[in-house]
C-alpha cells in the first residue's frame, strides 16, 4: 500500500495515492545480482516466517482439533481429537460471533463516516487560506493520536464515570438531565467517541497532506474563473484527494474489524461489554479465559480471512477506479 | 527528482483574493467549528493534566476542570514508590520495546524494501505479494497463535516475546520500497558499481543516507504502533516486571480492590505516560506529514 504521492511516476496528477497490488516494474536491470537481494531480504523473511506465517499455519492447524471430554464425569483427562471443519462450521453458525461481527459493522457504518466527515471538514478549513491560527488547530487535532489507545480509553472512562465525570458535573450544575454513557444502548457510541477522538486528527493529516500536494496553478485557474473557496473545495480538493481518502478509509475499516483495546478497558466500568462484545474480544475470551484455543483459533482465522478478503477487494476496487 | 511545485506563501495567496475578509460570516462559521472541535480534542488532555495534581479525595469532590489542592509532588512520589516503584520499570520497558523494536524494524524493513525496489530476482513478485497480504491482515489477528508458539519455544514472558514480533512491519517494507524506487537514481548505483563498490557498501553509503527521511517516518509509525500495542503484551507477558506502561496501567485500572485507592496514581501515571509522546509528536510533525505525502520526501 502506498501512503504517498509519487511525484516522479505520474507527472499528470501529483496527488495520485495508489495502492498497488503488483510490484512496480523494476527499472534497475541486474546483470549479476546473484544472492545479494536474498541477503537483504533474509532478516525480513525470517521474522515474517516466525511471526506471521508460522502463527498463521499453526492457527489453522489447531482449529481442526477439539478438546473432548470422555466419560462425562470428568474423571478421565480430556483429549485433543481431530474435529475436521466442525469448528469452522460452528463459528459460522455461532450467534455470539455474528452478533459481535454485526456490532463492529454497525459501529463502522456510523463511526467511520462521522470521523471521516470531521477529518475532511478540518482538513479543508486548515487548508483554506483565510482562517487564523491554522497551525495551532492542526496540532491540536493531531495530538490525541499520540495518546495510546489504552490510556485514551482509561481517560474517557473517567469522563463516562458519573462520580468523576466533568461532563456529569457540568450538566448537573445547570440541572440538565445526565446521560448514562455506559448503558447497553449507549456504550457502543461511547466507544465510537473514543475512536473518533483518537483518529480524526490522524485522518485529517492524511487529507491535509494530500491537499498540500495539489498544484497551485489549479487554484489560480479556478479563482480566475471566479470559483468560490467552497466551490474549489467541492470541485478540486475533494476529488483530487480521493486516493488519500480511500487509504484512510481502508485503515479505519481494518481497525474497526479488530476493535479490542477500548471495549476491553471499558469493560471494567460497564457491564454492557460482554465477553462476546467484538470478534477479537470473543476469540480472546474463548482461547485464553476458557483455554479453548481450538475454537478461539477458528474465530481468529475466520476474522482474519474476512478482513483480508474485504481489504483485498477494496484495494482492487479503488485501483480500478483510479485507473492505476 | 520531480517534485510537487513549491507552494506560494499562504499570505500571498490570500492577498490575491479581492475583497477577502478573514472575519466574513462564512469564515466565522469555519472558525467556530475549529474552536469547538479543538475544545473537544484538548479537554480530555487538559483534564488529565489538571487531575494529575489532585489527591484521591479531590479527584471525586472537586470540580474536574479546575485545580484543587496542588498535590502533584505527593502523587509522583507515591507513583514512583507504589509496588516497589514498578511504574518506572514500566516506562523503561516501554522505551526499550518501542526504541529497539522500532529501530530493528526500520532497518529490517528498509533492507527488504531496497531489495524489492532495486533488484530483479526470482521470487520478487511472491515476496511483494506476501508483504502486501501481511499488511492487509493486522498482526493482532495472529496474537493468539503467536502467544502459543512463544510458550512452546520458551520465549513467552521474556523481553523477546514482545520485541521480536514488533520487528515485523509489512507496511514499512512497502513504504521503503516506494521511497527507494523514487528517490535513489539507478544511475547512481550503476556508477558506484563501475567504481568497484560492493553491493553492501552501495546500500550502506549511498542508499541509506538518501533514504534517511523516509526511515524516520517508518520508525515513527512503528514506534507508535509498539507503544500502543496492548493485546500482544497482554497475552505473552505474565511477569509485571516486563510490562509496558500501557499494560501496567490497564492492570491497575482492572484491579477492583485497589482501583478506588489508587485512582490518583492511575491518573498521574497516565499523564506521565502520554507526555513524552506528545512532545515527540510536536517536534517531529514534519516527518509525519512527509510520510503521508511522499512528494516532500523525494525532494
Amino acid at each position: 500500500m502506498e501512503i504517498s504521492t509519487v511525484a516522479g511516476e505520474s507527472s499528470t496528477s501529483a496527488t495520485q495515492t495508489t495502492i498497488r497490488i503488483r510490484p512496480p516494474r523494476s527499472r534497475l536491470l541486474a546483470i549479476w545480482n546473484g544472492a545479494t537481494p536474498y541477503l537483504f531480504l533474509i532478516p525480513f523473511l525470517v521474522i515474517f516466517l516466525a511471526f506471521f506465517f508460522a502463527p498463521f499455519v499453526y492457527d489453522i492447524l489447531q482449529s481442526f482439533y477439539i478438546l473432548k471430554h470422555f466419560g462425562g464425569l470428568g474423571l478421565t483427562p480430556p483429549k485433543v481429537v481431530w474435529n475436521g471443519l466442525a469448528n469452522y462450521q460452528q463459528v459460522l453458525t455461532d450467534a455470539n460471533f455474528w452478533r459481535g461481527f454485526g456490532r463492529v459493522l454497525i459501529f463502522g457504518i456510523i463511526q467511520i463516516p462521522v470521523m471521516m466527515g470531521i477529518a475532511m471538514i478540518l482538513a479543508l478549513l486548515i487548508d483554506a487560506p483565510l482562517l487564523p491560527f491554522r497551525r495551532f488547530f492542526r496540532l491540536a487535532a493531531f495530538v490525541p493520536y499520540a495518546v495510546p489507545g489504552v490510556v485514551a480509553a482509561i481517560l474517557w472512562g473517567y469522563f463516562y464515570t458519573p462520580s468523576l465525570s466533568p461532563i456529569v458535573q457540568a450538566l448537573s450544575a445547570v440541572h440538565l438531565p445526565v446521560p448514562n454513557f455506559l448503558s447497553n444502548s449507549t456504550i457502543l457510541w461511547s466507544i465510537g467517541n473514543i475512536s473518533t477522538w483518537e483518529y480524526a486528527g490522524f485522518n485529517m493529516l492524511i487529507f491535509y497532506s494530500a491537499m498540500q500536494a495539489i498544484p497551485q496553478e489549479l487554484y489560480e485557474a479556478a479563482r480566475l474563473d471566479g470559483l468560490s473557496e467552497i466551490a474549489i473545495a467541492r470541485y478540486i480538493k475533494i476529488p483530487m484527494i480521493r486516493p488519500a481518502f480511500m487509504l484512510g478509509l481502508l485503515f479505519s475499516m481494518i481497525g474497526t474489524l479488530q476493535l479490542f483495546n477500548e471495549p476491553e478497558i471499558l469493560h471494567g466500568i460497564s457491564g454492557a461489554i460482554t465477553p462476546t462484545y467484538t470478534p477479537i474480544i470473543y476469540a480472546y475470551n474463548i482461547a485464553i479465559i476458557q483455554s479453548n484455543f481450538y475454537y478461539g483459533g477458528a474465530i481468529a482465522a475466520i476474522l482474519g480471512i474476512i478482513t483480508f478478503i474485504f481489504s483485498y477487494f477494496f484495494v482492487l476496487l479503488t485501483q480500478r477506479q483510479t485507473g492505476a | 527528482m520531480a517534485t510537487v511545485p513549491a507552494r506560494q506563501s499562504r499570505a500571498h495567496q490570500a492577498s490575491g483574493l479581492i475583497g477577502a475578509n478573514t472575519w466574513a460570516p462564512k469564515n466565522l462559521l469555519g472558525l467556530l467549528f475549529l474552536v469547538i472541535i479543538t475544545i473537544y480534542f484538548l479537554t480530555p488532555l487538559y483534564w488529565l493534566a489538571i487531575n494529575a495534581t489532585k489527591n484521591n479525595t479531590d479527584l471525586f469532590s472537586s470540580f474536574g476542570l479546575w485545580i484543587a489542592h496542588f498535590n502533584i509532588a505527593q502523587n509522583l512520589a507515591d507513583l514512583f514508590s507504589h509496588q516497589d516503584g514498578i511504574y518506572l520499570r514500566w516506562i523503561e520497558n516501554t522505551v526499550l520495546y518501542a526504541v529497539f523494536g522500532g529501530l530493528a524494524s526500520t532497518f529490517v524493513s528498509v533492507m527488504a524494501g531496497y531489495a524489492l525496489s532495486k533488484y530483479v530476482f526470482r521470487g520478487r513478485r511472491l515476496v511483494f505479494g506476501l508483504v502486501l497480504g501481511a499488511a492487509l491482515v493486522p498482526q493482532i489477528t495472529l496474537a493468539l497463535p503467536i502467544y502459543l508458539l512463544e510458550s512452546k519455544y520458551g520465549i513467552a514472558n521474556t523481553y523477546w516475546a514482545v520485541l521480536l514480533p514488533s520487528i515485523l512491519n509489512p507496511l514499512g517494507v512497502y513504504l521503503a520500497q516506494v521511497y527507494a524506487s523514487s528517490s535513489i537514481p539507478n544511475e547512481l548505483i550503476s556508477a558506484a558499481r563501475v567504481d568497484g563498490a560492493s553491493e553492501f557498501r552501495i546500500f550502506w553509503s549511498i542508499a541509506l543516507p538518501i533514504l534517511m527521511p523516509g526511515m524516520v517516518t517508518i520508525f515513527l509509525f512503528q514506534f507508535v504502533a509498539i507503544w500502543n500495542n496492548f493485546l500482544l503484551p497482554l497475552l505473552v507477558l505474565s511477569d509485571p516486571k516486563l510490562f509496558p506502561v500501557n499494560l501496567g496501567l490497564a492492570t491497575w485500572n482492572f484491579d477492583p480492590a485497589a482501583h478506588e485507592l489508587i485512582y490518583n496514581l492511575i491518573v498521574t501515571g497516565s499523564f506521565l505516560a502520554v507526555l513524552p509522546l506528545i512532545v515527540m509528536f510536536l517536534f517531529l510533525q514534519r516527518f509525519w506529514r512527509s510520510g503521508l505525502t511522499f512528494g516532500s520526501v523525494t525532494g
